[in-house]
């Protein structure tokens, strides 16, 4: 700089610390954790209207509108009914039609959260480039529009298990706080999944089978006591912590009055159910914190 | 070859008292390169993976591009800078890079609060009406609930799309892409931003629009804001920004007063 008699105090600062000296900072640096859930809670608003968004939008194409988040698990249900109900007749489990009805609805629950997780970020690469919000929001909000759905499905449960003469009890209240835990674990696997299909595509085919096996590990279509008859002592062990078991046992205690359950000591299956909440929800959202910078890039 | 602008003598000139500049974006020799996928080519075929994965040979179909070599300025407090150059000179990695959502690989950008990047493919959601990207948007950029009932009418009203009928009801897709470039622009220039880097948004609206939106800019500008523009049309370049920047195959060809670099500019273009 020439003009000495208007010296500027900044000439002869490398850029550095001419950054510095104005508090300026390097604009990819990672949040702290205490920082990201601050402005995660900030954005609440923003989950929450993108949730709902989504949800409008997922049936604005078709003519039935929001009626097809109803008819969806009705036909679903109805297609297992005929296979599993009538072709293949099942006799063990009285009341079939709500045991099937029952693990169907809660395990599309986190099917269809998981299976959206997956594109959570991949499939908003618009949005993620242009603003900077917490990325967080975009799994979170997947996770809401599948509980506003279970809403609906779990009112045309209700209406099956009644119909099917199952009695009204003060066990179907068990079924809020099994619902609740069931939602903190899929935030926590939709965080997880979105993070791994941001970063490889081809985790969107892998899905459907990870997901189908998954189903029928979970005693969603035939009795769980099955598991206990035809696996070794130690595999069938395993899968009474199967995290989807569990949440489905929930349901079936809650709802059904005599469904064969695998787990037969229910303080088990809470602490099993919590446990799976707490590791899934905290540890996903570590897991997803951990990679906020490298979503939306390359 | 790099004509440094001496801004400080400029402002000393043409301004009665001496303000202090506040430098909002540091840039400092940073370098960008990021890895682009050739897609499907020859080499691709599962026999040619296999022997990849056997003679353990790096994937062909990968490609480094060194785009942004060594860039240095800083840009200060109520500046709009715009950025020229031909296509593929880096002008829109740079920004990216300013914004934080590319890497810088050496070198480093520090920047006064969070930039943000208002580029023409910011989409928002195709299916939703206008009026409910246009809640979206403000509640991405940190509004509150209140703030966004308030912002809604003036930045529907801004973007003008209700001009030919009531389009803010009708859903996103049904828009030409002039209008939903306009209405991403209004949403963005909505909110008061420490730094706002705008890609070629202004070049898709007509003339009316042009007219607001660079009065928008200045408006941006004066609220304290940094405002960067890439475009290649040079003269709303011409009519928002005093300072420019010209890039050339990633390195920084010059950096002055507009009319200077688009002069320079031009010489360039018409004697390739």
């Amino acid at each position: 700089m020439a003009n000495t008699a208007l010296a500027d105090p900044d000439s002869g600062l490398t850029q550095a610390q001419l950054a510095a000296r104005y508090g300026l900072r390097v604009a990819d640096r990672p949040p702290t954790l205490a920082e990201y859930s601050r402005r995660l809670w900030h954005y609440r608003h923003f989950i929450a209207t993108y949730a709902n968004a989504k949800l409008v939008a997922s049936f604005s194409n078709a003519r039935l509108g929001q009626l097809w988040q109803v008819l969806t698990p009705l036909t679903n249900a109805a297609v297992y009914y005929l296979i599993f109900g009538l072709v293949l007749e099942q006799r063990s489990i009285p009341n079939f039609i709500a045991y099937l009805c029952t693990g169907l609805f809660i395990f599309n629950f986190t099917q269809t959260a998981a299976q959206n997780g997956t594109t959570a970020i991949s499939g908003n690469l618009g949005l993620i480039r242009a603003l900077h919000f917490p990325r967080a929001c975009l799994p979170l909000a997947v996770t809401v529009t599948q509980f506003q759905q279970l809403l609906g499905s779990l009112v045309v449960l209700l209406a099956i298990v009644l119909v099917t003469g199952e009695p009204i009890t003060f066990a179907w209240l068990i079924l809020v706080p099994a619902v609740l835990l069931q939602t903190v674990f899929n935030a926590g696997l939709t965080m997880v999944v979105a993070r791994m299909g941001a970063k490889v595509s081809d985790l969107r085919q892998v899905m459907p089978f990870v997901m189908r096996a998954w189903m029928y590990g979970s005693g969603v279509l035939y009795s769980v006591v099955l598991f206990e008859d035809n696996l070794p002592a130690w595999a069938s062990r395993l899968v009474e912590f199967n995290p989807m078991l569990v949440y489905i046992e929930l349901a079936r205690v809650a709802l059904l009055e005599d469904a064969p359950v695998l787990n037969s000591s229910l303080p088990q299956l809470w602490l099993v159910a919590l446990g799976w909440a707490i590791v899934m929800g905290v540890g996903g959202y570590l897991y997803f914190w951990r990679g906020e910078q490298e979503y939306g890039r390359g | 070859m790099v004509d440094q602008y001496e801004t400080s003598n400029d402002a000393t000139l043409t301004l009665p008292r001496v303000q202090e500049r506040i430098p909002t974006v540091v840039v400092d020799d940073a370098h960008v390169i990021y890895r682009v996928h050739k897609g499907a080519t020859g080499g691709s075929s599962p026999v040619a993976a296999l022997r990849r994965i056997v003679t353990r040979t790096s994937e062909p179909n990968i490609r480094e591009v060194h785009a942004v070599k060594g860039v240095t300025f800083t840009a200060y407090r109520g500046e709009a800078i715009g950025l020229i150059g031909s296509n593929g000179s880096g002008k829109s990695t740079l920004l990216r890079a300013i914004a934080g959502l590319l890497p810088v690989n050496r070198g480093a950008v520090y920047t006064q609060g969070q930039p943000s990047l208002l580029g023409v493919n910011a989409a928002l959601l195709n299916d939703l009406s206008g009026e409910r990207n246009v809640t979206l948007g403000c509640l991405a950029m940190g509004m509150t609930p209140a703030e966004v009932q308030r912002q809604t009418p003036e930045i529907i009203e801004f973007s003008g799309i209700n001009e030919r009928g009531d389009f803010a009801s009708l859903p996103m897709r049904t828009y030409s892409s002039g209008m939903a470039a306009r209405l991403r622009f209004s949403i963005a220039a909505a909110k008061k931003h420490d730094v706002l880097l705008i890609d070629e948004a202004l070049a898709t609206g007509d003339k009316g629009f042009r007219k607001r939106s660079e009065q928008r800019v200045r408006e941006l500008r004066e609220s304290a804001g940094t405002v960067f523009l890439v475009s290649h049309q040079l003269s709303s370049i011409r009519d928002t920004c005093e300072r420019t920047i010209w890039l050339e195959s990633g390195v920084l060809r010059m950096d002055g007063a507009t009319d200077e670099v688009i002069r320079a500019y031009e010489a360039f273009a018409n004697g390739k």
